[in-house]
């Protein structure tokens, strides 16, 4: 199996001084399917940020086996789906069809071809006919399977969710869930949800100020309380 | 991560940060009176009131660049008086023409040195608030105001404004990062779009911004009405001025009344 994202010894530090990352260590192979976890103000959302290109660190950084820079950002993004914690960030069109063609337009893909990918899109999270939907109008449910499909309209081989399951009722949890066990792609999940690890995702990483404090089978890690509690995710 | 590079306080101890917001509000809405009664072409007073406000600058060692850079931002809003250039003389002047070279319209002499006026005349004055923004935090700014008995809907308006500013910023900027984390350019394509359909893009992004901040609004209005908000907003009372503030209030503003007072009648 290759490596799909490769990260050693990463820091990155704010404008303001505060240091979000401090030596992370994490590899990930295709097909893998990754659990996030850790406090607030770990790091999980800012190396999220660092895989995108969109925050610039020291340390070694691989996508797809390339270091990315400047250079390839846009490139590799096109193979790299990020699905922002707070759909309304990622919705910023009028019309879900407007969000979730921008990728593909952006990318200067064939109109017919735009059509296709955002209707497969809508159909992958269970929004078809969404297409004319307001996107300020949908519920936080469907919000975030609509972020999702906006992603998925990338057709991208690596997923990065940051906290899908926030905020969500029990049905449209199970909902997202079912949406995310169809969906093929590698992923990294950074989430709170404990529940939802154990059911989607076979390996988990946990972080805390900054740097990687352990890595392994998520049934060992779940049951491992002491853990848990030391890094104040029970 | 927040936004911080719409907070222009700039920390610091000097006399000009210790005054009483009441006193440095009212000299400066007295500074920006006398700065827009001075008549045209008074030259000489312009460099007085521009060496007042240097002095304070200085003073206040925030740093003469820094009012200057902060100052020219506000320049761009002269050419709003830049008509004033090629209007009619009318009364005023004796309707010379200046021929001025690369411009066709005809430039009237009055018309030229009335917009040079105005323009020293507001540069002055936005000095004067870039110094008081400057030395003066924000929430010190508002309390000032509400002890100066400023009509209350207008302070509260200037909180909520300075308190979701932020807000309203850090939405911005997440909404730019998730668009800028989907404009992906796959290997052998050119991608990013049509100049419209980029500038479609944007001004939807604007528009759901407007739309959140208008939601947000509603939802705050509710937050407020619920914690048994009445229109009122009710505030401690404020402290006696101490006698260091009394007497920079009285020697600015007898200062600057007096220059008023002589250009006027000499």
């Amino acid at each position: 199996m290759r490596p799909v994202i490769e990260i050693r010894d990463f820091h990155l530090t704010y404008p303001d001084g505060r240091e979000a990352l401090r030596g992370v260590h994490l590899t990930l192979t295709e097909g893998e399917k990754v659990a996030l976890v850790g406090p607030n103000g770990a790091g999980k959302s800012t190396l999220m940020l660092a895989l995108v290109g969109l925050l610039k660190g020291r340390g070694t950084l691989r996508v797809f086996g390339e270091d990315l820079d400047d250079g390839n950002a846009r490139r590799l993004r096109a193979r790299l789906g990020l699905v922002f914690q707070d759909p309304d960030d990622q919705l910023f069109s009028p019309t879900v069809f407007d969000d979730v063609a921008y990728g593909p337009l952006y990318a200067g893909l064939p109109e017919p071809e735009v059509r296709q990918r955002v209707t497969r899109a809508l159909s992958q999270v269970g929004l078809e006919g969404f297409e004319g939907r307001l996107s300020h109008h949908l519920s936080t449910g469907e919000k975030k399977r609509a972020a999702i499909a906006t992603v998925l309209a990338m057709e991208p081989e690596v997923l990065l969710l940051d906290e899908p399951s926030a905020g969500l009722d029990p049905r449209a949890r199970r909902r997202l869930i079912e949406v995310l066990r169809a969906l093929p792609q590698t992923m990294l999940v950074a989430t709170h949800d404990l529940g939802l690890v154990a059911e989607l995702l076979p390996r988990t990483v946990v972080m805390d100020g900054g740097v990687v404090v352990a890595d392994g089978p998520t049934a060992a890690l779940l049951a491992d309380e002491e853990l848990l509690e030391r890094h104040g995710l029970r | 991560m927040h936004l911080h590079a719409l907070d222009t306080y700039l920390p610091g101890e000097s006399p000009v940060h210790r005054l009483d917001p009441r006193v440095k509000l009212v000299l400066t809405v007295l500074f920006i009176l006398t700065a827009a009664l001075m008549p045209d072409r008074a030259w000489l007073a312009y460099v007085l009131l521009e060496g007042l406000v240097l002095a304070a600058v200085l003073l206040s060692r925030v740093g003469l660049g820094v009012v200057q850079k902060r100052s020219a931002l506000a320049l761009p809003f002269l050419l709003a008086a830049l008509t004033v250039a090629f209007a009619r003389p009318g009364d005023i002047g004796h309707g010379q023409v200046v021929p001025l070279p690369g411009i066709p319209w005809a430039v009237s002499e009055a018309g030229l040195w009335r917009f040079l006026s105005i323009a020293a005349r507001s540069y002055l004055s936005v000095q004067a608030a870039v110094l008081l923004a400057a030395t003066t935090q924000f929430p010190d700014l508002l309390w000032g105001m509400r002890a100066l008995k400023v009509p209350r809907i207008l302070v509260a308006v200037g909180g909520f404004l300075y308190r979701y500013l932020f807000v309203l910023a850090d939405e911005a900027r997440r909404m730019m990062q998730a668009r800028e984390a989907r404009s992906a350019v796959p290997a052998g394509r050119r991608g990013g779009g049509t100049v419209l359909w980029r500038a479609r893009v944007t001004g939807a992004m604007a528009g759901t911004l407007f739309l959140r901040a208008y939601e947000r609004s509603e939802r705050i209005w509710n937050a407020m009405v619920a914690r048994g908000y009445d229109g009122e907003v009710r505030v401690l009372s404020a402290p006696a001025l101490r006698p260091s503030d009394w007497r920079a209030g009285v020697v600015g503003g007898l200062l600057l009344v007096l220059l008023l007072v002589l250009v006027r009648t000499v």
